[in-house]
């Protein structure tokens, strides 16, 4: 039996759900995943990993007398199911009772399933071999690319192709499978004073024909790894920060974990009781959209079985709402808005699909031309937001902007500002919007951060 | 899944039982296409956590996973490959896969398989998994009731209590058999004051490779006192001053900037690749003389120890620099052959799933000549550092960060406003020459840190005195 047949996965959750009722459960949600992995590595030429695996696994949910138990199993025989699912509904005596655990409404239950183009059959034509010389096509280009560079963390393959399935003892039970392949090559260049400097470039997509060329994503790497040679503080002071699409990512991430409804009922979130109002300059449009076809956060239903829908989160700088699953609405008043995550191991929790920064009008290239001095962040490390406050301070690297040009490279800084200042000092956002990751932005522009060097 | 004995089936007695008969067939199948190496590691792992929030508690969780992952290096390539069912045939393919890393030479048999004998650095006589759930849950009520009597302005709290037992089985064909059984265990409380609009959240917390009775000398009152305190200290906290200047870390938690800014350099891998800053540098000056470092799996019951690494090796106590002098490197089964050197007891995995990587264990700054108190006394203006929320590193340069969540203005030689939510940036080589005060008051963190690396998570412990750092960068908002 194959690990990722969408159908088979589906009965072994419905049979799961039928077994806790069986059981003395009040109800019961199963999820499934089937997927297997395939994972090269190439460095200095040679290969230096070839992983390949499948598995499975099993995660249940079952409610009794609105007690709550979350289980999960790698062992889906028959004989092991049942007295998995047996000890489950007992372990659900050791929870209290919350009014707030039951089963979704039915009538907000996915009904269809639309097709959102996840798989992609030439997907699994890569075997190891195939990876490999990717991987190798890649590593080269990038030493080719110039003579300083002169090491290399090496250049990796990576292939998921996997299948879930949901149930609940409602009645609803869905599935779809996916593909998803990605390269990252990883150059290293020797800096003066020994000092070591590393850059990576990566391309992933659903479908193995829009990948990048390997020899592109080498080359792509090997240009911003040479580019940071001589990177050194500068001296602390306010300016204007621009953020390149690889590290304002993380900028959505955390702000996605102040409208999470799970951080608003937790009073966990500098955002409370915020919706309506502004919290960003109007440039900035939010959306979170599972729904884009051959999008790699799509999905067509969520964690909770509801149907997928795309949620306008910030409109033109104002909050237009949070994003709940259904136990946090529940516990807000409100009504799910279809944002439910959920893996085998754990509870469903909010989550995004595709979490997008909407692009701009302005050329990516004007943001920086605007700019008399200022900094542009590539990269970005280390934990620095509170949640409770806004507090945002986080390491830095990139390139000192001065007269509307690309300087010298800066590395060894932090950048801080509060978040609700930070989100309405942008002032540029650009037009250089893509889809690889499932938060995505363009490049932007806050008028004004601390940066702390020298 | 019922409370009482846990045990794997592939231990003695078990319902798939593993002998060294059966791993040496599986062995020679792993190496029939001509590697250097293989070795098989099974694993069992149960799981179990409780929430608590909104004063009741919210959900219980359990969980079980079991597989064996095999390994087969050839050179410095190495094949990998795991199932999850304990069948022959199951077994067999996982090995046949792993197997084709080589694609020729001659095929080695395994050597004869012996039973190593390994320390006990976690004996628990019965494992918190095993036992019964209303003792932890109680566990849990107490530390909520202390986190909201601690002040009428705490408004929110949940605690946590996370467990696990781990039985592992490692194989080689170099003939070493091990097996362990690795309980770990970690408690936490969080917290968030409310007042006058202005909010803040702390946490309290700890843990480590105990049953039950860590509660006597760690009660949960402490813990949900511990968040407490610290979210209402917080609120009265002013923004933190931007630049380099002086900055004192406080004993225990501090160690997570050793971890970043030392401890992953060291890691061999990066050394055998030249891919550290560290690189070539052995018997080099590397920090402060002031500074010893050690890594040290054998600290009893603490979160990071191992009686046996991953790959069969004993768990042990490493001094990596000396007196400010760069001694060893912490290694894994590839890179010991590339160096030429024993074991060092650093091979770990996140689970059977993964392939194992040179990792730390608990990891200490021992204790300097200094009173604490004279530390501080000696800063004019600067920064006193007291809790930790993580760090990152990039190996490459040494370019750390570390984030602060309880941290203090030094004002002539003493410790005044709370600080907001702060990073330090530095480099590791340049941050441990400007060690320039060492206190005598070391202290081990609490367990409650997870090392990330290459996207497999392992639990680790860390450890300092009070140090003066004479200059670093605060990452702060006020000029």
């Amino acid at each position: 039996m194959s690990t990722y047949a969408v159908e088979d996965l589906k009965r072994i959750a419905e049979r799961a759900c039928k077994l806790a009722k069986q059981h003395g459960a009040d109800a019961a949600e199963a999820l499934v995943q089937g997927g297997a992995e395939l994972s090269t590595k190439i460095r200095l030429g040679e290969p230096e990993l070839v992983q390949e695996a499948a598995s499975r696994a099993l995660g249940l949910r079952v409610f009794r007398e609105r007690r709550a138990a979350l289980t999960y199993t790698s062992d889906l025989s028959d004989a092991a199911l049942d007295r998995f699912v047996a000890e489950s509904v007992e372990l659900a005596k050791l929870a209290e009772p919350d009014e707030l655990n039951e089963l979704p409404p039915r009538d907000q239950l996915a009904t269809s399933l639309p097709d959102l183009e996840l798989w992609d059959d030439a997907a699994l034509s890569v075997d190891a071999k195939g990876a490999l010389e990717r991987c190798k096509k890649g590593e080269a280009a990038a030493r080719a690319f110039s003579p300083k560079v002169t090491n290399s963390e090496g250049a990796t393959y990576s292939r998921v192709v996997g299948a879930s399935a949901f149930a609940s003892s409602d009645g609803f039970c869905g599935g779809y499978r996916g593909t998803y392949q990605s390269l990252v090559v990883e150059p290293i260049c020797d800096d003066a004073d020994g000092k070591k400097r590393n850059g990576f470039w990566w391309t992933a997509d659903r479908f193995l024909s829009r990948l990048q060329d390997p020899e592109e994503v080498g080359r792509e790497a090997a240009r911003r790894t040479v580019a940071k040679l001589g990177a050194e503080k500068i001296a602390t002071g306010e300016m204007p920060v621009v953020f390149d699409p690889e590290s304002g990512r993380a900028l959505l991430r955390a702000l996605f974990s102040v409208i999470s409804g799970g951080a608003i009922y937790r009073k966990s979130s500098y955002l409370l009781d915020r919706e309506g109002t502004s919290v960003a300059s109007p440039l900035v449009t939010i959306v979170d959209d599972p729904l884009i076809p051959r999008g790699p956060g799509s999905r067509p239903y969520d964690g909770d079985g509801l149907a997928s829908r795309k949620n306008v989160v910030v409109d033109a700088g104002t909050l237009k709402t949070y994003l709940f699953d259904v136990y946090s609405a529940r516990k807000l008043g409100r009504q799910s808005n279809g944002c439910a995550g959920r893996g085998v191991g754990g509870a469903p929790h909010v989550t995004t699909s595709n979490f997008i920064l909407q692009k701009g009008a302005t050329r990516a290239e004007a943001i920086v031309g605007g700019v008399a001095r200022g900094l542009y962040v590539t990269e970005m490390m280390g934990f620095g937001f509170n949640a409770v406050t806004g507090d945002f301070s986080r390491g830095a690297g990139g390139f000192l902007i001065e007269n509307g040009k690309l300087g010298r490279p800066v590395s060894e800084i932090t950048i801080g500002a509060n978040f609700n200042d930070l989100w309405h000092g942008i002032d540029a956002v650009g037009d250089d919007l893509d889809l690889r990751s499932s938060t995505a932005c363009p490049t932007f522009r806050v008028s004004k951060m601390m940066v702390a060097g020298r | 899944m019922a409370q009482g004995k846990l045990q794997a089936p592939f231990a003695p007695g078990g319902s798939t039982e593993i002998d060294a008969a059966l791993a040496k067939r599986l062995l020679e199948l792993a190496l029939s296409a001509g590697g250097d190496y293989a070795d098989l590691f099974f694993e069992y792992r149960a799981g179990a956590d409780y929430v608590y929030e909104d004063e009741r508690v919210k959900a219980v969780g359990r969980g079980i996973t079991l597989g064996l992952g095999v390994r087969v290096t050839k050179g410095d390539a190495t094949g990998y490959a795991y199932c999850e069912e304990l069948t022959w045939e199951a077994m067999a393919e996982a090995a046949r896969t792993a197997a084709q890393i080589a694609q020729s030479g001659q095929s080695h048999a395994p050597v004869d398989i012996r039973a190593l004998t390994i320390p006990s650095f976690y004996p628990v006589g019965v494992p918190t998994l095993e036992t019964l759930a209303p003792a932890k849950l109680e566990l849990l009520r107490r530390g909520d009731r202390a986190a909201r009597a601690y002040d009428p302005r705490i408004v929110k709290v949940s605690c946590s209590f996370a467990e696990e037992l781990k039985e592992i089985l490692i194989v080689t064909s170099d003939g070493k058999l091990a097996r362990d059984r690795q309980p770990l265990m970690r408690y936490g409380v969080h917290a968030i004051a409310e007042d006058k609009g202005k909010r803040q959240g702390g946490s309290g917390g700890g843990g480590g490779r105990f049953g039950m009775e860590y509660f006597d000398a760690h009660p949960p009152e402490a813990h949900g006192k511990e968040a407490a305190r610290v979210a209402v200290a917080m609120l009265d906290a002013v923004d933190a001053p931007a630049g380099s200047m002086e900055v004192v870390l406080g004993a225990g938690d501090s160690g997570i900037l050793l971890h970043e800014a030392i401890g992953h350099g060291l890691e061999a891998d990066f050394n055998r690749k030249q891919t550290s800053n560290y690189s070539g540098q052995l018997g080099k000056r590397v920090a402060s003389e002031l500074c010893t470092v050690v890594d040290d799996g054998t600290i009893t019951h603490d979160r990071g120890a191992i009686n046996v690494d991953d790959e069969g090796n004993p768990g042990r106590k490493n001094v990596l620099i000396e007196n400010g002098i760069l001694r060893a490197y912490m290694q894994d089964q590839l890179s010991c052959k590339h160096f030429g050197v024993e074991p060092s007891g650093n091979g770990r995995r996140q689970s059977f799933r993964h392939n194992p990587l040179p990792r730390m264990t608990n990891t200490a700054l021992l204790a300097g000549p200094h009173d604490p108190e004279e530390i501080i006394k000696s800063v004019k203006r600067g920064v006193y550092a007291k809790r930790f929320s993580g760090g990152q590193v990039n190996i490459s340069n040494g370019d750390f960060v570390f984030s602060l969540t309880e941290s203090y203005l030094i004002e002539d030689g003493k410790v005044t406003a709370p600080l907001k939510g702060v990073n330090l940036i530095g480099n590791g080589p340049d941050v441990l020459t400007k060690v320039t005060m060492l206190g005598n008051d070391f202290q081990l963190s609490d367990g409650i840190w997870t090392c990330g690396k290459d996207g497999q998570s392992v639990p680790v412990g860390v450890g300092t005195p009070t140090v003066k750092i004479a200059a670093i960068t605060v990452g702060g908002t006020k000029a």
